[in-house]
C-alpha cells in the first residue's frame, strides 16, 4: 500500500427514505474542519435510490466533491448491496479518511468495509484531530462505559476509518453560495447481491426511550414550579441530543411519566451530563444520578444540596437559564 | 442445524468503579461475566435447540480463565465449547480478533453462526459482520427477535426509527441484542455436565489455518495510542450570576469538557 495514495477526507452520507440524518450533517461540519487542516479536499458519498436532488445540499453543507451512486437495490439499506458499492468507490477514490454516524446503519456497514479492504476502523468516537507531526488522524473515544477515554490510531493502513457518534460534532453553516461539482458512481449490482430479504419495514415514530441508555439528561424537579416548563427541558433535550427526565416531585405533580424518574425509586443513571434543573437534591435522588460523568445544577436556592454534588452550579431562575441556555447553543451552532 | 455462538468473557461494567482520589480505574473485585449481548445470542441458539434439535458449539477468544464463560454456557446447554488461545493472538483489534475466530469457525459445520452486537468493555460491534465478511456469509446485525421456518430465519433487525422484517438463508452471520429475550439460569444438571462430562477444547495457533500476519498486534490496522481517564472529580464551582451570563458559563464549560 502506498500511503501518498490516499489523499481527501470522505463521509459516508446516511439516508433514510431520501432524507439526510443529522449526524451526516455533523460529520460534514467536522469533515470540512479536518479536510481544511490537511489542505485537501471533503468527499460526500451518497448512496441511494431517487436521492440526486440531496446531493447540491451536501455542497452547501461543506463537501468539494459528491459522489452519488444510485440503483434500486439501494434504497432500503441491506449490508452487502451498501458495502460493495461503497467499496468500490472508496477503492476508486482513495480517500485518506472515511467517516460515518455510529448509528445502526454505520456500525453495520463501517466494519463490513474495513474488513473487506483491510483497514482500520475506530467505533463511536467523541473527538477527532490530525496528528501534527505525522498527519494521522487521532480517534478518541470512550471505553468500559465511558469509564476510559482512549486514542485509537491507523498508522500503516488506509483509509483511517472511524465511526462517530450523533450529536457530537458541530453541523457547519449551510452557505448556498458554496461550489462543488457531483460525480455519479455506476454502482455495478447484480442480483445475487441480495442476499437477504426485506418482507417488512416498519416504523415507529415513537421508539421506546430510556433514561438509562442515554448519553445525556435534562432533569426537571419541583423548582420548574409547572408542568409546562418541562417544554423548554424537551428543547433543550433535543439541543443536546438527549433526553428529559425527572426527580419523584416532578413524577408526583404528574409533570412527567414514573418511566423517567431518576433515583431510589426510579432509575439509577450515569449519563456523561446531567443538567438538574429546579432539584433541590434529596439524597434519594442523588443516589440515582451521583456517578453522571459531569453534572451541572440550576437552582434558586444557593444551600441546596445538589450543588454539593455539581460540576457545574448556578444559582438562578431555571425558567430563564434553561432558555437562555438553548439561545446560546443555538448561537454556538 | 448447527450453530456457532461466538461469546466474550468481561468484566462486569456497571461494577466498575473509578478511585475519585487518582480517577483511575478499580478492577480488583470485579466479576467476570459472559457479554449480555452475546448470553442473549446463546439462548436463541438454545431455544432453536430445543425446537429443531440444533447442535450448538460455544466459542471464544481470550486467556485460559475465559474457559469459565464457556463452562457456564455448557451449563445453560451448550453441547461443544471450544477456547482459542495464543500468545500470538495477544494485542489484537477487531481486525485481527474477527480474522483469527474466522478462521477457527472454518474448522466448523455450521449453517447459522451468532454473535453478541457488541462487547459492554468495548462497545463497538464491529466483530460479528467482520467475521461474516471473512467467510463471505450474508449478515444481519440488531436482530431482537429470530423465527426460524424450516428453511430460512425471519429476523427483526431494528433501527433507530423503527425495523425490518428480513428473511436470510442457510449459513449467515446474526448479532444480537440482549433485549431479545430473558437468558436461562444454568441447570444443576448442565452444571454437573459441564464439569464432569462436557470438555472444554482449547485451540491453539497450530490448530487454525491463517496467515500470521493478520494475527495479533502486528496484524492489527489500528492501535491505541495513549489510554486515559477524565480524571479525579474536584469540587464544582457555583456562580450566581445573570441567566444570560449563566447560559455561557454552562456552554464554555461544555465545551472545555468535550461534552459538546
Amino acid at each position: 500500500m502506498n500511503m501518498m495514495d490516499y489523499t481527501g477526507v470522505s463521509v459516508f452520507i446516511e439516508q433514510r427514505d431520501g432524507e439526510v440524518q443529522k449526524v451526516s450533517l455533523e460529520l460534514l461540519g467536522e469533515g470540512r474542519r479536518l479536510a481544511d487542516k490537511l489542505n485537501t479536499k471533503l468527499i460526500a458519498i451518497l448512496l441511494g435510490h431517487n436521492v440526486a436532488n440531496i446531493a447540491q445540499e451536501l455542497v452547501y453543507y461543506g463537501a468539494d466533491e459528491v459522489i452519488l451512486a444510485e440503483d434500486a437495490m439501494l434504497d432500503k439499506y441491506v449490508t452487502e448491496p451498501y458495502t460493495k458499492v461503497f467499496t468500490s468507490i472508496i477503492t476508486e477514490i482513495k480517500p485518506e479518511i472515511v467517516l460515518m454516524g455510529a448509528t445502526a446503519i454505520g456500525r453495520d456497514l463501517a466494519p463490513r468495509v474495513s474488513a473487506r479492504v483491510y483497514t482500520g476502523l475506530t467505533a463511536d468516537c467523541t473527538t477527532l484531530e490530525i496528528d501534527e507531526e505525522t498527519k494521522n488522524l487521532l480517534m478518541t473515544r470512550p471505553a468500559f462505559g465511558g469509564n476510559i477515554m482512549a486514542t485509537i490510531i491507523c498508522p500503516e493502513h488506509r483509509p483511517q476509518m472511524s465511526t462517530v457518534r450523533p450529536g457530537v460534532m458541530l453541523v457547519g453553516e449551510r452557505d448556498t453560495e458554496r461550489k462543488g461539482s457531483i460525480i455519479k458512481h455506476q454502482a455495478q449490482l447484480d442480483a445475487s447481491d441480495m442476499n437477504v430479504e426485506i418482507l417488512e419495514v416498519v416504523k415507529e415514530t415513537k421508539k421506546k426511550v430510556k433514561i438509562e441508555d442515554a448519553n445525556v439528561l435534562i432533569s426537571g424537579g419541583r423548582g420548574l414550579g409547572k408542568k409546562e416548563s418541562f417544554e423548554g427541558l424537551e428543547l433543550l433535550a433535543k439541543e443536546l441530543s438527549g433526553l428529559v427526565a425527572g426527580s419523584r416531585a416532578a413524577v408526583d405533580a404528574g409533570w412527567i411519566d414514573r418511566d423517567f424518574q431518576v433515583g431510589q425509586t426510579g432509575k439509577t443513571v450515569r449519563p456523561g451530563l446531567y443538567i438538574a434543573c429546579g432539584i433541590s437534591g434529596a439524597i434519594q435522588h442523588v443516589a440515582g444520578m451521583e456517578e453522571s460523568e459531569f453534572i451541572v445544577a440550576i437552582n434558586k436556592n444557593a444551600t441546596a444540596p445538589i450543588f454539593e454534588f455539581a460540576d457545574l452550579g448556578i444559582v438562578g431562575d431555571v425558567n430563564k437559564v434553561i432558555p437562555a441556555l438553548i439561545e446560546e447553543l443555538k448561537s454556538k451552532k | 442445524m448447527k450453530i456457532v455462538v461466538c461469546i466474550k468473557q468481561v468484566p462486569d461494567t456497571t461494577e466498575v468503579r473509578l478511585d475519585p482520589k487518582t480517577g483511575t480505574l478499580i478492577r480488583e473485585g470485579v466479576p467476570s461475566i459472559i457479554n449480555p449481548d452475546d448470553k442473549s445470542g446463546l439462548e436463541a441458539a438454545l431455544q432453536l435447540k430445543d425446537e429443531f434439535g440444533a447442535h450448538v458449539t460455544v466459542l471464544t477468544m481470550g486467556p485460559q480463565q475465559a474457559e469459565a464463560a464457556l463452562r457456564e454456557a455448557l451449563a445453560m446447554g451448550a453441547d461443544r465449547a471450544i477456547l482459542l488461545t495464543d500468545r500470538a493472538f495477544a494485542g489484537s483489534d477487531t481486525w485481527a480478533t474477527s480474522c483469527t475466530l474466522a478462521a477457527a469457525i472454518k474448522n466448523l459445520e455450521y449453517d447459522l453462526i451468532i454473535a453478541g452486537r457488541q462487547a459492554i468493555d468495548g462497545d463497538t460491534a464491529q466483530v460479528g459482520p467482520q467475521i461474516a465478511e471473512h467467510l463471505n456469509l450474508p449478515q444481519v446485525s440488531y436482530v431482537e427477535d429470530l423465527k426460524y421456518d424450516g428453511s430460512s430465519f425471519i429476523l427483526k433487525r431494528v433501527f433507530e426509527d423503527g425495523y425490518h422484517l428480513v428473511k436470510v438463508g442457510k449459513p449467515c452471520l446474526i448479532t444480537t441484542l440482549k433485549e431479545m429475550n430473558e437468558p436461562r439460569y444454568m441447570s444443576v444438571m448442565g452444571i454437573f455436565d459441564a464439569y464432569r462430562e462436557k470438555q472444554i477444547e482449547v485451540w491453539n495457533l497450530k490448530d487454525i489455518t491463517v496467515e500470521r500476519s493478520y494475527l495479533g498486534l502486528e496484524g492489527s490496522p489500528t492501535k491505541v495510542k495513549k489510554s486515559f481517564t477524565k480524571g479525579a472529580k474536584t469540587a464544582g464551582k457555583v456562580f450566581e450570576v445573570d441567566h444570560k451570563e449563566a447560559a455561557k458559563i454552562i456552554v464554555d464549560k461544555l465545551k472545555e469538557k468535550y461534552i459538546i
